[in-house]
């Protein structure tokens, strides 16, 4: 592996300082932010109606995030490639996949109930979502395994 | 080409967030997700800002910056998978009441930004 990364204990504190796991980062955060912008320009939502677009990618980035770090840490200590995956995969591709800030301004345009119930409905899936991609990982990647 | 300028400011969104959370994560205390917290609410606030600053038919915003700005920049910078992961973390670990209350928390406080924001783009426009 072409990046070197920091072995002292404690350096995990310094790893956004690091140019190639801020790389990495980068490269993730651009993938998943494009999937999402295709996704919602091919599955447009119409006015007043429950945004399922942004719905089901933030859930289904909730899952998958869930599952990811569960498994990394089940897997192994945070180094080498598990930790190019938590930031690549992690922060970056399901960090800009999934978004925050479009589920608060699609929710200033909705009429008052379903904005509460997009609201309420978000928070509660995307926490059963995350919940479920935990308890994925655990029945799934044995502990100490190193694959 | 917009698609391509959404991904580049995505990944930029991103690195900020990741930069931004560590730096307020070396000088937090307690495990309330503080930075996740700052970044859904910034986010929101200035997503809110450009969503009202193009209703109001703001001439220095075209529709490519709204969207590079807002689903690349925004997007890529604010996280719903995170704040979720960390929803559950609270509830199984320090408790049900704080992790639900953290949940709450960053809604509330971002709808509020959003709408402030959209209220700012409008007098901007």
């Amino acid at each position: 592996m072409a990046v070197t990364l920091p072995r002292r204990r404690g350096s995990i504190v310094h790893a956004h300082r690091d140019p190639a796991l801020l790389g990495t980062v980068f490269v993730g955060g651009a993938i998943g932010t494009a999937i999402r912008s295709l996704l919602e320009d091919a599955f447009t939502v119409p006015k007043d109606s429950w945004p399922w677009t942004t719905f089901a990618i933030n859930v289904v980035g909730a899952f998958v995030l869930g599952f990811l770090l569960e498994g990394l840490v089940r897997s192994g200590m945070d180094t080498g490639y598990r930790r190019l995956a938590r930031l690549g995969i992690g922060t970056g591709v399901l960090g800009g996949f999934t978004t925050y800030s479009t589920f608060m301004v699609e929710t200033t345009k909705l009429p008052w109930a379903l904005a509460i119930s997009y609201v309420v409905g978000s928070l509660a899936i995307g926490a059963l979502g995350a919940w479920l991609g935990i308890r994925t990982a655990k029945s799934l990647v044995r502990v100490g395994e190193t694959a | 080409m917009t698609t391509l300028l959404i991904a580049l400011f995505g990944g930029a969104g991103a690195v900020s967030r990741f930069v931004l959370d560590a730096e307020v994560r070396r000088r937090a205390r307690g495990s309330f997700p503080v930075g996740t917290f700052i970044i859904n609410v910034l986010g929101s606030f200035v997503l809110g800002a450009l969503t009202g600053a193009f209703t109001h038919h703001a001439g220095w915003l075209s529709p490519t910056a709204k969207d590079t700005l807002g689903t690349g920049l925004c997007g890529g910078f604010t996280t719903f998978s995170t704040a979720s992961v960390e929803t559950v973390r609270l509830w199984l670990t320090t408790g049900k009441a704080v992790g639900a209350r953290y949940a709450v928390a960053t809604a509330l406080v971002s709808l509020l930004a959003a709408f402030a924001g959209i209220a700012l783009g409008g007098v901007l426009a």
